[in-house]
């Protein structure tokens, strides 16, 4: 609603633009809050995260914010970092499929519903997030501990133990368990607001269901497809808890390497720079996913 | 689900779509209760209703978008009803057109086409034809959504015409237009299935749209198919209540039939009509306020013809003039049209409502 400065004998350009511009300061002093607090703990910490990343490593382990270099990235190079960077990728790729197979069928079932089904529907998925997430690895790694419930089962079925615990094979699984609602939710945001008459449409045009499918909803779909993807993607390149927990020495991720450099290490820049690699990897994604039309978020 | 294919129901040679006793549960409620209809190949065939009568899920059974419970349905005397609507020859105009939003004007119209298999370069020259034919050749690189509604309207009917089904089915696809572009729509597609003469199958709640575009008009209410007749037939001689005052306005004095001939009225008073309803029915004559003749007060009527009644409102149409004539015991419409030698009545006059013998019609319920 326009506020009325002072009552003019008519209305002229210049008063209404005195209008918007009195209403869009109203706007901004509404969301100042908000963007005092991004910018003390996120926007400032990054600088300080990218100014270490050009730093350099003293003799003791602590950090010399004098003679700017490279090195930090350059050690990026190395086949150690390589060999982690490719495996985190790799693994954040194999999660991101799987939920996108494992989550689409689902979503599409869910927005074809009735709403109180629906709702309801919804609710499910949400409902991990009722438990802490560090809980719920842990419930993981007593499921598929030596002596826990999968091992036994697969015994009791004849097919031996199983040694699933601290492989790449327990981390997908928990990042597709922790991740899959991420998944959902944006699939079924796309799906739902597709007219689903285009797909009858489609079938009346000869087309086959995996046709309809391919032609039609996933077309439509694609936001949601995106969406959902980088919201997988993102979270898996830099998970730490779920490695942490369920993977084992010889699967270290980049967020546990990260940690390490910081903790273990003591080289900050190196920590830094990888950090501020992997948060640029993400920002370019998420643009990528803007550009793409994204309209679901 | 099964088909049952019932024998002893005939199927005529030249049937398009030949409907044999289908009946469509949707959990308990029955949508469509046993109805058999044949439809005949080239004609433009109405099925009209009220909303929630079944008209759309039989047009949706024919297109394969539905299954039927029960029944028999043949497309050109063959047996579809289980088969998936790519299956089927024939292609449907959907209510709210349904148009690809991701897809360009001429990628929509070719979709069909390509589905099915045809060479690109033929795609191409079918859909370029088909949206010349209404008329929309220069938007072919539009989006839908860059089109008005009656050009969203155009695209539809080019998207299944150029797949040259045997059965178009049309689903209230004039619905959303406003008056003026759906009259224009309406003389453009009578004048594209007399030109290509493919058998129409159109569902409309509007029972002028189905008066004035179709060669037959089946009537449905409450999922049962209650008379299926030209559009004259319909309306001079409606074979049941429902259709009598669906079709058009209609007065109806409610009675009992008393012989062949004569209809005894709840006034007691015995008007000539003829009906095959044998005596003792309670039946309603169906008298058309454009039917009804307004005379002089007589001091008794003549009793068969005539009832007398008192001008109780008058209302000016500009074509035409309406009064609401209020006898002993109900208010009859009679309507006049408006020419310079017919004399405008006042309310309060009294008045008699006359007619022909063949201009009403006796229904039962």
């Amino acid at each position: 609603m326009t506020q009325v400065l002072s009552h003019p004998e008519e209305v002229t350009p210049e008063f209404e633009k005195d209008a918007a511009r009195a209403q869009s300061r109203r706007g901004f002093l509404m969301a100042l809050p908000t963007f005092v607090y991004l910018g003390l703990f996120f926007v400032l910490p990054f600088l300080i995260v990218i100014v270490y990343s050009f730093a350099t490593r003293n003799r003791f382990g602590g950090t010399d914010l004098s003679g700017w270099n490279f090195e930090a990235y350059r050690k990026l190079g190395d086949s150690v970092v390589r060999d982690i960077l490719f495996r985190s990728i790799w693994l954040a790729l194999i999660t991101t499929i799987i939920c996108l197979v494992l989550a689409y069928p689902f979503a599409y079932f869910i927005a074809t519903r009735r709403p109180a089904v629906r709702n309801l529907m919804l609710v499910f998925v949400m409902i991990p997030f009722w438990s802490n997430f560090l809980v719920r690895n842990y419930a993981w790694r007593v499921l598929l501990g030596n002596d826990g419930p999968v091992s036994q089962l697969s015994e009791v079925l004849g097919l031996g133990e199983t040694r699933v615990l601290f492989t790449p094979v327990a981390v997908v699984l928990g990042l597709v368990y922790g991740f899959l609602p991420f998944m959902i939710l944006p699939l079924y945001a796309a799906i739902e607001r597709i007219d689903l008459r285009l797909m009858e449409a489609s079938r009346d045009l000869y087309a086959s269901g995996w046709q309809s499918f391919r032609r039609v909803l996933l077309p439509l779909s694609m936001p949601g497809v995106i969406a959902g993807s980088i919201l997988v993607f993102v979270p898996s390149l830099g998970a730490y808890v779920t490695p942490e927990i369920l993977g084992g020495a010889k699967t270290t991720l980049l967020g546990s390497y990260i940690v390490t450099q910081f903790l273990t290490a003591r080289n900050w820049p190196v920590g830094a720079s990888l950090s501020f690699v992997l948060m640029a990897v993400m920002l370019a994604a998420t643009l990528v996913y803007f550009r793409k039309g994204g309209r679901t978020l | 689900m099964t088909v049952r294919p019932t024998a002893d129901f005939d199927t005529a040679i030249d049937a398009a779509v030949s409907i044999g006793r289908i009946t469509k549960k949707f959990g308990d409620v029955v949508a469509v209760d046993n109805i058999s209809l044949d439809i005949v190949d080239g004609e433009f065939f109405a099925l009209l209703g009220p909303s929630g009568c079944g008209k759309t899920t039989t047009l949706r059974m024919i297109a394969g978008l539905e299954f039927p419970t029960e029944g028999s349905l043949k497309i050109f005397g063959e047996e579809v009803g289980m088969l998936p609507p790519n299956k089927r020859p024939v292609n449907t105009v959907f209510q709210n057109y349904a148009l690809f939003p991701h897809m360009s004007v001429i990628q929509n119209v070719g979709f069909g086409l390509k589905m099915n298999g045809v060479a690109k370069s033929e795609v191409a020259d079918r859909a370029a034809e088909a949206l010349e034919m209404v008329r929309l050749g220069g938007l072919a690189n539009r989006r839908p959504s860059q089109l008005s509604g009656g050009q969203q309207q155009r695209v539809a009917l080019a998207r299944a015409l150029v797949n040259r089904p045997k059965v178009l089915l049309l689903d209230e696809p004039l619905g959303a237009l406003d008056l003026k572009l759906r009259q224009e729509m309406q003389e453009e597609l009578k004048g594209l299935q007399r030109e290509l003469g493919i058998t129409f199958v159109f569902v409309t709640h509007d029972q002028e749209e189905a008066l004035t575009m179709s060669d037959r008009i089946g009537i449905m209410h409450e999922g049962k198919l209650l008379q299926v007749g030209s559009p004259e037939q319909i309306y001079e001689k409606p074979s049941n209540r429902f259709v009598a005052d669906f079709i058009g306005n209609t007065n109806l004095l409610e009675g009992t039939v008393q012989d062949a001939e004569t209809v005894c009225l709840a006034n007691g008073a015995r008007i000539s009509v003829a009906s095959d309803h044998p005596a003792g029915t309670a039946v309603a004559v169906s008298l058309r306020p454009e039917r009804a003749v307004i005379g002089k007060h007589e001091s008794s009527g003549n009793g068969q013809t005539s009832v007398n009644g008192v001008i109780r409102s008058v209302t000016y149409l500009g074509n035409a003039v309406v009064y609401q004539v209020e006898l002993d015991w109900m208010t009859l419409e009679a309507r006049e049209e408006n020419r310079t030698s017919v004399t405008r009545r006042e309310p309060g006059q009294r008045v008699s409502i006359s007619w022909n013998p063949q201009d009403v019609a006796v229904v039962a319920e």
